[in-house]
Parts: C-alpha cells; structure tokens; sequence
C-alpha cells in the first residue's frame, strides 16, 4: 500500500503498521488447518460408509437368496469345459480360471509380439518418401482407429475366418508353411516338450548375446562396425538349431492333405481374436510411433546425413532409438489396452478369464466373489504389466545431469 | 504471411519424386501397389458385385432405432431435426463470436464458396448420410434431412443474430433441452427397451456429459495437497483404469443388483449409463492431470500475487489452460466411449447398432445366408463417420486455439 514515509501523517487511516498482530488463532471453523482435517475425515468417512453400505447389501441380498459370499466356490466342480483343453468338468473352479488365465495370457503375449512388429513397420511407412505405401499406411489407420474393436473382433470371427476363410479340403497354404481355413490356423511349432524348448532357447540367446558383445570389444580394439544385432540373430539362430537337433527337438512344419498335421492348432476363435487385437493395436502403435518419429529433432537426421549415412542407416541407428525412447510410456499404455481388451473374446466365445468367469456364473457360482476376483486378476496383471514398462522406460531414459 | 508457393510438377515428374525415386523405392512401389490393387479389387468387387445389400436396406429402420414403435418414428424425425438446430445454434454463435474477434479465417466469402468450404470439412458425414439416403426406400428420411438442414441454417442465422448476453446461457440451455428430447423420446418406448443407434448416441451422449465433471473433480482430487483426498482419488482411478470394461459392464449387469437395495435396483440403460460414466472419469482424470501438470507455476503464482483465492486460482486460472491443452486427447477419450457403447450389447443384451447387425443376419429371410460381413460393414461405416468426424473436428480446432504454439 502506500510506502513508509510517502504521505505518512497526511492520512492515518491509510498508514500500514508493521508490527506483527497479536497471535490470536481464528476461531475452530475457520482455522485451515482444523478444516483440512475435518474435510479430510468427511470425506474418507463417506468413502467407508459407502463401501461399508455396500458390503452390507451384498450380505442381506446373498443371505435373502441363499447364496454364499465367500471364495468356497473356488474348490467345487466348475462343470464346464474349455475347447482345445483336456479339463474335466468335474475339477474345480479355480483350475477352469487357471486355464482361462492362460488363455489370456496366450493371446496378449502373441498379440503383444505382433502389434508391435507390425505397428512399427506401418508408423514408418507413414513417413515414407513413397506416396503409395505412405497414403496405403494412413487409409488404413484412419479407418482402424475409428472403429469399434468389438466390431473388428465380431468381423475377423464371423466374417473373416468363419465365412471368408476357406474350407479345410482347399485350404489356404500361405509360404507352404501354414494351414490357414475357417477351422483356425496350424502354424509351425516345436515338436519337443515346452520345458526343453524354453532352455534351449535360453541358453542359445545366452550366446547370442555372448557374441554379440565379444563383436563389439573385437570391433572396439580393431575398428570397424560391430553389426551386433546382425551377427547375434545369425548366433541365436544357428545355436538354437544345433542344439535342438542335439537335443532332439525339431521345428514342426504343418503338411494339408485335407487333415492338417504337424504344427499347433490355433482355434478359429483364437485366430479370430489375435488378428483383431493385433489390427487394431497396430493402428494405435503406428501412430505413437509416427509422433515419436516427428518428435526427434530433425538436426539428428541432418546431421546423420551430413555423416553419409545411407537413409536405412538414418532411420535404424539414428532416428528410431531416439523416438523409441519417447515411444515406450504410449506403447506401454497400448500393452494396457490390450490386455484388457482380450477381454472381448467374451463375444466370441473364446475361453479366457472373462468368457470362463460368466460361464461358471452362469453354473450358479456365486456372481459377486467371481466378478471381483476376475477384476482383481486383471489389476494384477495390469499392474506387472506397467512395472515391466516403467524398467524399461527406465533404462532407456536419458540420464539428465 | 503466405507459404512458399511449391513448383509445378508435371506428372513424369510427380511420379519419379513421389514413386519411383530410386530401385528400392521401385520395389515398394510395385509391391504396395499390387497389394492395395487386390484390396481395392476385393472392396469394389464386394461393394458392387457380390456384396447383396437388401440385407441392410430392409433392416435400417432396426439399425437406426431398434424396436421403437413404428407408428411414433416422427418422434425420433422430429428429435434430428431439433438437434440440427441447436447444432446450427451453437455454430452461429461461435462464429459470431469469431467475427467478432476478428478471427474468421476468411469474412467475405460467397455463399457458394462457404457451402463447398463446409463440404471439404464434414465429408465424412455429408458421404454417411448420402449413403444413408441412398439406401432408403421410402421419402421420410429424405424429408427429415431437409427439415434438419433447412433447421440447422435457421439455428445458424438465430445465432449469430442473438443479443450478446445469451452466449452464457447456451450450454445449459443445450443441455436442458437434449434431456428433454430424451425424455419425448421414452414416451412411447422406456429406455431399456431402445436399441439401434439411438441407444448407442442415448449412452456416449448421456455419459459424456456425467463423467466430464467427475474427471475434472478426480484430476483435481489426484493433485491435491490433503493425503485423505489423493488417496481416495488415485484408488478410484487406477481401479477403473486396471479393469477391463467389459467385465465392469457385466457386473453391473449381474450383480449390481446385489450392491443396492432390491427396490432401488436400476434399470439396464442407467446401469449401463452408470458405468460408462465412472470408467471414463478416471481415464478424463488422468488426462486433465496432465493438462494441469502443463500450467506453469508462474501462473499460479501470478493468482497469488493478486490475491485470489485457491479455489478461484483453480477454477479461473488452471482449468481452463488446462483444459484447453487436452481438448485433443479428452475428444479421443470421448471417441473412444462412443465405440465402447457398443460393449454394452455384447454384455448386457442391448439390441445395439452392432447387436441389431448380428442380429439382422438371422432373420427369417437372411438366415444362413452368410451376410454378416454386409451388416457391419454398414455399421463399422456408420461408427466411422461418427469418430472420424469427431477426430477431424478436434484436430481443427486444436490449430485454431493454438495448441502447444503460446
């Protein structure tokens, strides 16, 4: 207000004392500190009471229709059967969750694997210099994304495998090495057991990544480029192939002849779902991959051309680990979605948790523990699921100094 | 400023720049091509040749508004019409207001100028409803888009003639006189037994306008300085967030009725209204967290310094930057619900658009005749246009509030 010893006298009124007011607190309800507490309290109070409410009224309504609210279910029979699963009707419930958890889990690893292969590749395409493919890229995002999924995964089980695919006798036989009718896809597999297999691939990836990190000390002390990635693939390969054939396993290619063999079988609502998932996915992966693309700094790319890089050289050794960092949080969010988005083989009829869940309701096991249950497994998986992204995003962070 | 005008490419040249710029490119050129060949041949040849649309054109009144009477559909003509004019309303009185600021991109344009000008915007509507029309057999629809376009330009003119006081009454004024339309629109049928794309506008409509507030209120609460508060707000949110929708819509539709009461249990379109509305809020939370997140410090600090009040301070200075920096993302949340109402025929027996489509193929005359791809290629149409629009609109308008340019 007004500055000491300008006007000071003039107008008393209007002189601003300095000394500090007496320390007097402001009556209870109008304290601060007192009303955060008691908001606070109001409101994690109501919170309780309604939760307590709710808790209350599925005790009465359970107990008025005789039906019991704990997880006892868990250990009845389940009576129902899984296609493609040898499970008895008479085991319990929770193995049919158990089984229905894998199916899950079936589906979003493959999809997972795929959308972002595929993501990838179409967010490059749309920056390509080629009109065709450029253009060919965005039509089909843009038709994708506005599109309901459920629509896409009634369409693909419906329309696209069960009707447009072709009949088991003139079967589909893309590259000689898969089966595809509207009885599913056969697709080559190992022919081995899946213990056996996982630790030949892990001690083949062991030396993969032996040699390609033996490259780049060679490469380090003589010059020359290391091509890591190059020789660790040919590494991985050659030594999961010879240690499967020392190890008697073999790859499993499937042969037609009206009756598939060899192979794995993937059922049509299987099939069905993965290609929905992953079309859809890719969609929403190729554009975060577009905008992580336009977000590196075009002095990155300049600069790479000013080092005569050849453009595929520009665009996998300079631009893409650049965007890839910005891309991993969206694309994690993506895994996200489609986790929860597996959920819609429910339409379809394919057996994952939600499907297994609302059938066993169904046989009369009680509807509250089983819905919560089925939400409490997909928060956990959720959960893994972001904690596996948050590593990531971590290590490929910049280290800000 | 204008842009650099490119030179004129003849088209040898167009065709070495943008095709074949060198062997490589030569190869992706020939190798897209011959793929988007066989899919364009295959979409033509469906569309044209093999596809048989009786199928739709038969059914669209069961697409458009399921079971309602068929004897009230002036009701629903009626209810387009009056949305059309509310629709040119709003437009009149934000181009007003845009003249007014003298923000209109160009002021002295001819009529017909302005006409194909509005065509190149909203082609994916103006393309929907010509379809729509085409696949008609009777004139009603035809008169009920006239009315509506002849509606929606009398709106615009009223708009934009409107004593300057009224533009704050507009949004609940909307608001008001939407749910009226909903509620002439229960009279002859209650609202559990709606279906088509009246159900699906009924559920993204109803939900958007519910969970907007409750986000907003949610982001606020995430942020908040009270521990009680940020709690309850972050489990809210990432509950909502971890759950699959499907399986929210389920519950409701079995077990909600064992949370209330059992004469308070609700209807199936509130419960699906219900959920819609609490799974979006917490996605709309999260994206209004981020906007808040992007208002400097200074400007609360400026809200300080003249000493408004915390709550003033939120509601004058934050909110409404940040808001306007997620309009982009909180219009792809609300696409996103748009499509999702289709879940609710999946999981709660709704006689949806998409429901009505799987629906249609099993009728005595269609049965086993393997149409299906015929129907939801009509309806994936209709949900096109629909979110795309929608997107279209969001991206013009984010270039025109300058979105991560100030």
């Amino acid at each position: 207000m007004t500055p000491e010893g300008d006007g000071a006298g003039k107008d008393p009124a209007r002189t601003v004392s300095f000394a500090t007011p007496p320390a007097s607190r402001p009556p209870l309800w109008r304290d601060v500190r007192v009303l955060k507490w008691v908001f606070q309290l109001g409101v994690v109070g109501a919170v309780a009471m309604l939760l307590g409410v709710l808790v209350n009224n599925v005790r009465a309504n359970s107990a008025r229709l005789g039906i019991p609210t704990g997880f006892d279910y868990l250990d009845q029979p389940a009576q129902l059967t899984i296609p493609g699963n040898d499970m008895r009707a008479s085991q319990p419930v929770r193995e049919a969750i158990l089984q229905g958890t894998l199916n899950t889990l079936r589906v979003v690893i493959a999809g997972i694997v795929l959308a972002t292969v595929i993501g990838i590749l179409i967010g490059i395409a749309r920056l390509s210099g080629n009109w065709l493919l450029r253009n060919s890229a965005r039509v089909y995002v843009e038709i994708i994304r506005n599109v309901p999924l459920l629509l896409i995964v009634i369409f693909s089980y419906l329309a696209f495998v069960i009707t447009g695919l072709p009949t088991i006798d003139v079967a589909w036989e893309p590259l000689g090495i898969m089966v595809i009718s509207n009885r599913g896809a056969v697709v080559p597999w190992h022919d081995g057991s899946n213990t056996q297999v996982t630790a030949i691939l892990l001690a083949a990836l062991i030396v993969a990544v032996a040699v390609g990190r033996l490259r780049v000390a060679w490469t380090d002390r003589r010059g020359g480029l290391p091509h890591a990635g190059f020789w660790g693939t040919l590494t991985f390969i050659a030594a999961a192939l010879i240690l499967g054939r020392a190890g008697g396993v073999g790859l499993s290619v499937p042969v037609s002849n009206g009756r598939p063999s060899g192979g794995i079988v993937l059922a049509p609502e299987y099939f069905a779902l993965l290609v929905a998932l992953v079309v859809y996915t890719a969609s929403h992966i190729a554009e975060i991959v577009r905008g992580s693309i336009q977000a590196v700094p075009k002095g990155q790319n300049e600069a790479a051309q000013a080092l005569a890089l050849t453009p595929m050289q520009r665009m996998w050794k300079v631009v893409l680990p650049q965007a890839m960092r910005i891309a991993v949080p969206p694309i994690g969010n993506q895994y996200l979605n489609l986790l929860k988005n597996s959920s819609l083989g429910f339409a379809i009829s394919y057996f994952e948790l939600t499907k297994v869940t609302s059938v066993s309701i169904g046989n009369a096991r009680p509807a509250v523990p089983s819905y919560l249950l089925l939400i409490a497994i997909y928060l956990v998986f959720s959960v893994a699921l972001e904690f596996m992204v948050n590593l990531t995003n971590r290590r490929l962070a910049l280290v800000q100094r | 400023m204008s842009a650099p005008t490119l030179p004129h490419l003849s088209s040898a040249q167009w065709l070495r720049k943008n095709l074949f710029r060198g062997p490589l490119d030569a190869v992706i050129t020939i190798l897209a091509g011959a793929v988007v060949g066989y899919v364009v041949f295959r979409m033509l040849r469906f569309v044209f040749v093999s596809g048989r649309w009786e199928i739709v054109e038969r059914n669209l009144t069961l697409f458009m508004v399921g079971q309602y009477d068929r004897t009230q559909l002036w009701r629903p003509a009626l209810a387009v019409v009056i949305s059309a004019a509310l629709a040119g309303l709003v437009a009149g009185v934000i181009r007003r207001r845009q003249a007014a600021a003298g923000r209109l991109p160009d002021p002295h344009l001819g009529g017909v100028r302005k006409l194909t000008n509005l065509s190149g915007r909203l082609w994916p509507a103006l393309v929907g409803l010509l379809l729509l029309l085409g696949l008609t057999t009777s004139p009603g629809p035809w008169l009920v888009a006239g009315a509506a376009l002849l509606a929606a330009a009398a709106g615009s003119a009223l708009g934009r003639r409107a004593p300057r006081g009224f533009a704050w009454a507009l949004a609940p004024g909307i608001l008001l006189c939407l749910f009226g339309l909903v509620a002439f629109l229960a009279q002859p049928l209650e609202w559990d037994r709606w279906g088509g794309m009246m159900l699906n506008l009924l559920l993204a409509g109803t939900s958007i306008v519910l969970c907007f507030p409750l986000g907003v209120l949610l982001a606020l609460g995430r942020r908040s300085q009270l521990p009680a508060i940020r709690a309850v707000c972050t489990g809210y949110i990432e509950l909502f967030r971890g759950a699959p929708l499907i399986a929210l819509l389920l519950m409701a539709n079995v077990a909600l009725g064992f949370f209330v009461p059992q004469e308070l249990a609700p209807g199936k379109v509130v419960r699906a209204i219900v959920v819609f509305t609490l799974f979006t809020a917490a996605y709309i939370a999260e994206i209004v967290r981020g906007g808040l997140q992007s208002v400097p410090d200074g400007q609360l600090e400026a809200g300080k310094a003249i000493g408004l009040s915390p709550v003033r301070i939120t509601a004058m200075i934050e909110l409404p930057q940040a808001l306007r920096n997620v309009i982009p993302a909180m219009v792809g949340q609300f696409i996103s619900l748009f499509k999702d109402t289709t879940l609710a025929g999946a999981a709660m027996g709704f006689l949806d658009l998409l429901a009505g489509a799987e629906a249609a193929t099993s009728q005595p005359a269609f049965r086993g005749q393997g149409l299906i791809a015929e129907t939801l290629v009509f309806v994936a149409l209709l949900f096109w246009v629909g979110s795309y629009t929608m997107s279209r609109e969001s991206q013009r308008l984010e270039l025109r509030l300058g979105v991560g340019q100030r």
